[in-house]
């Protein structure tokens, strides 16, 4: 294990922080190698995640079983009402159709899903076969949106257009056409959307929850516990307030071009990116000192109960070290101040999809000697867990067994959440979970940890 | 809650699948690879793909599942992706450094033509594979059959393409595995020693898919078949083919290739499909039936007796793989029970017929389907319909159990909520004891918990 290096091309997307040194960029935005063990993804999963959680559409996958197969009900984003999203809904499509065509099947299937469930709109999801073989998904969507009236929104997600980022576009792009759609009459001018807040473990409704405490209607959240109403009316909101910065940025410069509306990067992830985002939404509204005033009360109410109480796992966690791999990079950031506020350090940290501004900016964030790593894949994870000693890792489903066998802790920061991380609860419910983990009296029985007979 | 979405009634539907009883070939490969030693399955197709397979595979198992992928762009979608599995080649030789890598093909690298096994001879002819390495590969598209095809089809391909008769035969019988749990391979290990004879099973995932904590995190873990029992299949004496959909295309494929004869069983799941397997050892390879299978064989009919019961005419709905169902269909029968539905997204006439043969005979009434349309989204709809006391079929099913309130046994591909099905086997006399186990469990759990004050007794 050990004696296997970092794969052959891919030494510029590593990176040891040596500020001793003069180091070149670390190179980012590139394709995986062929033949690499990649932790990532493609187009249609990134178009997948991002509208999954749209509660009241339906999400019809065009193609072959598998890719509606994999993503049925694989995403933890809780809807308040309806759930269609949770539903696996194929085309199936065979070796004839792949021979003939789709369409038929595809207008058919649509038809079919429409009179079953009478949704609001339709998202209609290309994989990578039904590019090559030409069926015009534009045309029939516009045929059946003509005929059952409601939106059909093509979603251009083969597979093999680029990278999981090129998904997320594809997934605006078909929510920019709905925003605009509805009617802005009624939303105050004390208003925001949420943008790239997907409602895992009912994130967005604690954060919602703050926002109206503040005195803001929040018009519409993209796309956590979503509705298409809310979408299409999102144009009338004054501001976009954006999490994960990889899905939901294009978006924002979207609707900022074409309405008018500007928009902010935050994180709810960590006291200080939590507090942040509050006061940087209510700095927007100045002629309203008191929403100014209700941001600075719930953060000064949230962390008068949250510093004490996170201070007996800060005692036990000062001097471990953590390793974060996560998809976006902006995550990172937020993790890395999380886990000092918990008296951790970070050893690596790295992202699926991060630019060359995040790993600038991350280099800039971490200490000396912490591995910055791009696109990484399990042999270079775990070489640098084990070099650098980390106590915990912080990625997805295809990272924990990896933890687990290296033995040392683990925590899920993607789909597999299963309490909510957002917001001071979050920071709580973070640290519990990594104090758990860390913690934990198994990792004692791994042999690395001298636990052998 | 979330199947409240399933309405009763049943409409004919011509295009849509709803809530699929099954996933496509790739996976299944994937699958299969894993059961050779020092194998690095490779999907020749885009990045998603493997992703998604190494996901599923991982919460399946709660391991490592190591693949690479040719991740394709758009280029290679356009020129043909000969240079990226090349490259792939290269690229996983000089820094996984496998002993072997087997390439399955994906939706898009079929529709573009790419052509495995000339681009595999490339390969081999530029010298871009090193001595004693090797590239195999099995053609996978992902809009013919399901997973269980491509479980199949790489199984198939694992033995055309190292199976190597010398001309003399060696004194072993090969046992090829049906998709079934690490565990259930261990498990037909074990009775193949019991039984005395020697095997070379294949594929094989326990050590690989069942690997101990040890501290670190091998690629390429202990288990799996190795490349000389692989090439030496050639030479045994017969072969048995555990489950006529996933394991005897190899069978046949070996026959042609070696002339190795083989027989067709079902994966002993159940009483009488594992007295099956074990008189087909017996009778292939001459030998008695140790006593204590003998005594394992008592004690499953002992208990099958003991509760009886609890079990007559209890009405269950199944969804799964062709291979595993029709046993298990067999031993629901066996113990007096009913199955009401069974549904398979496996398309395939042979299935069709066997169990079509199985119900015709012991109960016609039976709702069956199988291929197109066959999802979970009918099995739901017939249970609306005619209810039942018991559901069994992979995680997903949990939905409809909630939706119906009824006892759900987890069992299949895959099992994303719950640990076991990799260390305990549902085969042989006593794996089809702890599913018997499961079953009672379940339903008499249900009875306890639903019965009333004055009827909830100690001695049931």
């Amino acid at each position: 294990m050990e004696q296997i290096g970092i794969l052959e091309g891919r030494e510029r997307q590593v990176l040891e922080k040596n500020s001793g040194v003069a180091q070149a960029d670390i190179a980012c935005d590139t394709s995986s190698l062929s033949g690499s063990v990649s932790q990532r993804a493609c187009v249609f999963c990134g178009s997948r995640v991002v509208l999954y959680p749209v509660a009241d559409a339906i999400h019809l996958v065009h193609g072959p079983i598998g890719c509606a197969a994999y993503t049925w009900d694989i995403r933890g984003a809780v809807s308040s009402g309806p759930e269609l999203h949770r539903l696996s809904f194929s085309t199936d499509l065979q070796e004839m159709d792949v021979i003939y065509g789709g369409e038929k099947k595809l207008y058919k299937s649509l038809i079919e899903l429409i009179e079953q469930y009478k949704p609001k709109a339709a998202f209609i999801y290309s994989t990578c076969i039904v590019g090559l073989i030409g069926d015009d998904i534009e045309a029939i969507c516009k045929k059946v949106a003509r005929e059952t009236g409601i939106p059909v929104l093509p979603v251009h997600s083969e597979g093999f257009k680029g990278t999981k980022k090129d998904g997320y576009k594809a997934a605006c792009h078909a929510l920019m056409k709905l925003i605009g759609t509805g009617s802005t009459e009624d939303i105050s001018k004390y208003s925001i959307n949420i943008l790239g807040e997907f409602n895992l473990a009912g994130e967005a409704w604690i954060i919602r929850q703050y926002y109206e405490k503040m005195g803001i209607e929040v018009v519409a959240t993209l796309t956590g516990d979503g509705r298409i109403d809310a979408v299409r009316r999102a144009h009338g909101a004054t501001l976009n307030v954006v999490q994960c910065s990889g899905s939901m940025t294009w978006l924002a410069k979207e609707m900022e071009e074409k309405y008018g509306i500007p928009y902010i990067r935050v994180s709810y992830f960590g006291i200080e990116d939590m507090s942040k985002s509050l006061y940087d939404v209510a700095v927007k509204f100045p002629d309203r000192p008191d929403i100014m005033e209700a941001a600075k009360q719930i953060v000064s109410e949230e962390v008068k109960t949250l510093y004490p109480s996170l201070q007996k796992f800060k005692k036990a966690l000062t001097g471990k070290k953590a390793a974060i791999y996560v998809g976006g990079a902006f995550k990172t950031f937020s993790l890395i101040k999380a886990l000092r506020s918990i008296g951790m350090s970070v050893v690596l940290a790295g992202s699926q999809t991060g630019n060359q501004e995040d790993y600038a900016r991350l280099k800039e964030m971490c200490d000396e000697g912490t591995v910055i790593v791009d696109d990484s894949n399990p042999v270079e994870l775990s070489k640098f867990i084990l070099e650098k000693g980390a106590d915990l890792l912080i990625g997805g489903v295809k990272e924990r067994p990896i933890a687990f066998k290296l033995g040392i802790g683990f925590c899920d920061h993607n789909h597999e959440r299963k309490i909510p991380l957002a917001g001071f609860v979050g920071m709580y419910n973070f640290a519990l979970e990594v104090y758990q983990s860390v913690m934990s009296p198994v990792w004692q029985f791994a042999p690395r940890k001298g636990g052998s007979l | 809650m979330l199947l409240r979405h399933t309405s009763k009634e049943v409409k004919v539907r011509e295009g849509l699948t709803i809530n699929p009883a099954k996933t496509c070939q790739p996976i299944g490969a994937m699958y299969a690879a894993l059961g050779i030693h020092g194998c690095l399955p490779h999907s020749h197709g885009s990045q998603g793909c493997c992703s998604y397979h190494r996901s599923t595979l991982t919460r399946h198992y709660k391991e490592p599942v190591m693949a690479a992928t040719s991740s394709f762009t758009e280029g290679a979608s356009v020129f043909g992706g000969q240079a990226n599995l090349l490259a792939a080649i290269d690229t996983i030789f000089a820094v996984y450094d496998p002993d072997i890598i087997a390439v399955h093909s994906t939706c898009l690298s079929e529709t573009i033509g790419d052509d495995l096994q000339q681009i595999t001879k490339k390969a081999s002819d530029d010298g871009k594979i090193p001595e004693g390495k090797y590239v195999i590969y099995a053609s996978t598209p992902s809009f013919v059959g399901s997973h269980v095809t491509g479980y199949s089809n790489m199984v198939a391909g694992i033995a055309t393409q190292f199976a190597e008769s010398t001309g003399v035969k060696k004194s072993q019988y090969n046992i090829i595995a049906g998709w079934m749990e690490p565990s259930d391979m261990r498990e037909i290990k074990r009775l193949a020693k019991v039984m005395g004879i020697n095997i070379v099973l294949f594929p094989d995932t326990s050590d690989v898919l069942d690997a101990p904590q040890t501290g670190k995190h091998v690629f390429y873990p202990k288990g799996g078949t190795t490349v000389e029992e692989l090439k030496s299949s050639g030479d045994s004496l017969a072969s048995l083919a555990l489950g006529s959909i996933s394991a005897e295309p190899a069978a046949i494929a070996l026959e042609k290739k070696c002339k190795v004869p083989f027989e067709t069983l079902d994966i002993p799941i159940g009483l009488t499909a594992t007295d099956r397997f074990i008189m087909g050892i017996s009778k292939v390879a001459g030998v008695t039936v140790p006593d204590e299978i003998t005594a394992d064989r008592g004690r499953l009919v002992d208990v099958m007796c003991d509760m009886e019961q609890y079990l007559h005419g209890k009405r269950v709905a199944l969804f799964g793989d062709p291979d595993q169902i029709l046993p298990l269909t067999e031993f629901l029968l066996d113990l007096g029970m009913k199955p009401v539905h069974i549904v398979s997204g496996t398309p395939g006439q042979k299935f069709e017929k066997q169990m079509r043969q199985l119900l015709d005979e012991r109960s016609p009434e039976t709702n069956f389907k199988s291929g197109l349309q066959a999802d979970m989204f009918l099995l739901h709809q017939w249970m609306k319909n005619e209810p039942v006391d018991l559901l069994i079929g992979n995680t997903y099913g949990k939905y409809m159990a909630r939706d119906e309130d009824i006892p759900f046994i987890r069992f299949g591909f895959p099992i994303l909520d719950r640990i076991g099905h990799s260390y305990f086997p549902n085969i042989g006399y006593s794996g089809s004891l702890r599913l018997l186990e499961k079953i009672l469990n379940a339903i008499m759990d249900r009875q306890d918990r639903d019965a009333l004050e004055e009827k909830f007794e100690l001695v049931m």
